[in-house]
């Protein structure tokens, strides 16, 4: 899927929940859910430092494709993270530089996740962009 | 005296905001306080019909607006019974007021290989500008630690003071456990070794009355808008022997007597140490949000929120997995907790969702959260607008948030 696909995918799943309860409860789970990062990824040139919580990226290119694990101490960061891999994993470094990310906007969660170093949001979107970049560059 | 908390609440508007929806609880009042009409009308007042620059001039505006400014002096200077009117320096806010003298001080005290001791509890603001200047000076900084209650270990003090030391520097109140600290005491261990004093009361004039000529303290200073009054305004209060022998730190006008190519005299205090325009109309919001607190009173709003800190404690202690940090036997209403298991940033998220605002993090103290071995916790802090109906809101919050987590 292209990553407007999958952005259209999760506008159409959050429109199905009543209330930000159901939201967040959501975000748990897929916090709850995501993987996360061996320890040995968790070091500080993978940190994205908020002033609150933690958050790791780690990401490689495997045959032209972007691939991104993530990890957070705060469980909703984390689910945050896990649906930024679901839109950038697997795409080309190409894809990630150009893509207009509107989902987070549409779902609501910006104007609870303000563009503040609290959450690292912006600057997670900011670091996967950044390595879209990188990669493009030596591919 | 019972305070009539629901005539209270009135006098301030923003009590009455919806956020998200539900009613606002706000428990961030260690972070700022909300705003009585009493002090917006003043200073609305003010720029309504008095607004114009103070000191030297001739007109009839400014002339009121330098009684505004030079009134709102006085009040602060008895509310905290200062002796001299010139003893009161506005500045910014805390911080500025602390830059202001680990500068000013240390250029005419600290030198090479002295020493300046803070606390272990300390806020960024009481560290930073220490650092620097003991950076700039050769000097070292010394730290008074703090036991695991959140008490200061205040007998160590003594030992820790040396022939090189030159000032303590120490909050009355701590910003993220609410621990009160002996600050008689610890004045006391100093002067007795002559040693200077600053204490940061940033977090303590809205809850205790202050006295500083029966603290014999040296410098005290506090911030406007955690006392129901503006942002950006201020207070230092010095010594006047000291505040005269102390250079001045920033340059500009209204701080000079006569400006010559050759050499500058400086004006008198507290003039010598207020550069630049003054901040006036927010002195004058500061001056009414004083006497906004007199007219409650001090003790009676002590009485209140220690009631209300009480109340917290017992209903926040009996949920499951929940953790207060900072237990000292003397606070004022600060609960600063975690809950097993849940991230403080999902905790503040979560509660803001149901319309209460708390604050997240490590509150400008990462030294108190090194001594944890914490990365930050969740605080409230209640103010006397706070009732114990929106306690039972939190409560109720924090094990619906729980709830969330278990799965």
């Amino acid at each position: 899927m292209t990553i407007n696909e999958i952005q259209e995918e999760i506008i159409e799943e959050f429109a199905g929940f009543e209330d930000w309860m159901d939201k967040y409860a959501y975000l748990i789970e897929l916090g709850t859910d995501l993987q996360g990062l061996e320890e040995q990824y968790q070091t500080d040139q993978n940190l994205i430092k908020g002033c609150q919580s933690k958050v790791w990226f780690n990401a490689s290119l495997e045959e032209g494709k972007v691939k991104l694990e993530a990890d957070s101490d705060a469980i909703i960061v984390k689910g945050i993270a896990a649906l930024l891999i679901r839109v950038f994993n697997n795409q080309t470094p190409e894809d990630i530089m150009n893509a207009d990310l509107n989902f987070i906007d549409e779902i609501g969660l910006k104007q609870h996740l303000s563009p503040t170093r609290s959450n690292g949001l912006v600057s997670m979107v900011k670091q996967i962009k950044m390595y879209g970049i990188a990669f493009n560059h030596v591919k | 005296m019972t305070l009539d908390i629901n005539k209270i609440r009135k006098d301030f508007p923003i009590l009455q905001e919806k956020v998200h929806g539900k009613d606002l609880v706000y428990f961030d009042n260690a972070a700022t306080t909300q705003k009585p009409t009493q002090v917006i009308d003043e200073m609305v007042k003010y720029y309504y019909k008095y607004n114009s620059n103070i000191h030297r001039g001739v007109h009839y505006l400014s002339n009121k607006s330098t009684d505004g400014n030079e009134n709102a002096r006085k009040i602060v200077q008895n509310f905290i019974n200062a002796e001299h009117l010139h003893e009161i320096i506005f500045t910014r806010g805390t911080t500025e007021s602390v830059n202001l003298v680990a500068n000013s001080f240390a250029d005419r005290y600290i030198g090479e290989g002295d020493e300046v001791i803070v606390s272990e509890l300390e806020h960024h603001s009481n560290i930073v500008p220490w650092q620097l200047v003991c950076e700039k000076k050769k000097a070292v900084l010394k730290v008074l630690p703090f036991n695991d209650n959140g008490e200061l270990l205040v007998d160590q003090l003594d030992d820790l003071i040396t022939d090189r030391t030159k000032i303590v520097a120490v909050n009355h109140i701590s910003n993220s456990l609410g621990t009160i600290n002996p600050i008689q005491k610890i004045i006391d261990i100093a002067h007795a070794r002559g040693v200077k004093v600053l204490v940061d009361a940033a977090q303590s004039v809205q809850h205790l009355k202050i006295d500083v000529q029966e603290w014999d303290v040296d410098f005290l200073v506090f911030s406007g808008h955690k006392l129901y009054g503006p942002t950006g305004i201020g207070v230092l209060y010095g010594k006047e022997d000291l505040l005269n022998e102390m250079p001045p730190w920033q340059g500009g006008g209204e701080m000079i007597k006569e400006v010559r190519f050759e050499g500058t005299t400086y004006n008198e205090l507290p003039f010598k140490f207020e550069a630049g325009t003054p901040n006036y109309i927010d002195a004058i919001g500061l001056g009414a949000a004083i006497e906004y607190v007199e007219n409650i009173g001090l003790d009676n709003i002590d009485a209140y929120e220690q009631e209300l800190l009480a109340y917290a404690t017992e209903k926040l202690s009996s949920i499951d997995g929940l953790k207060i940090y900072g237990t000292a036997e003397h606070k004022t209403s600060v609960i600063s907790f975690l809950v097993d298991g849940i991230h403080f940033y999902d905790m503040g998220m979560l509660l803001d969702q149901m319309g209460i605002a708390v604050r997240t993090g490590t509150h400008c103290t990462e030294p108190i959260m090194q001594h944890f071995g914490i990365d930050g916790t969740v605080r409230a802090s209640f103010s006397f607008y706070n009732t114990k109906e929106e306690i039972d809101a939190l409560y109720n919050g924090i094990l619906k948030v729980c709830k969330m987590f278990v799965h």
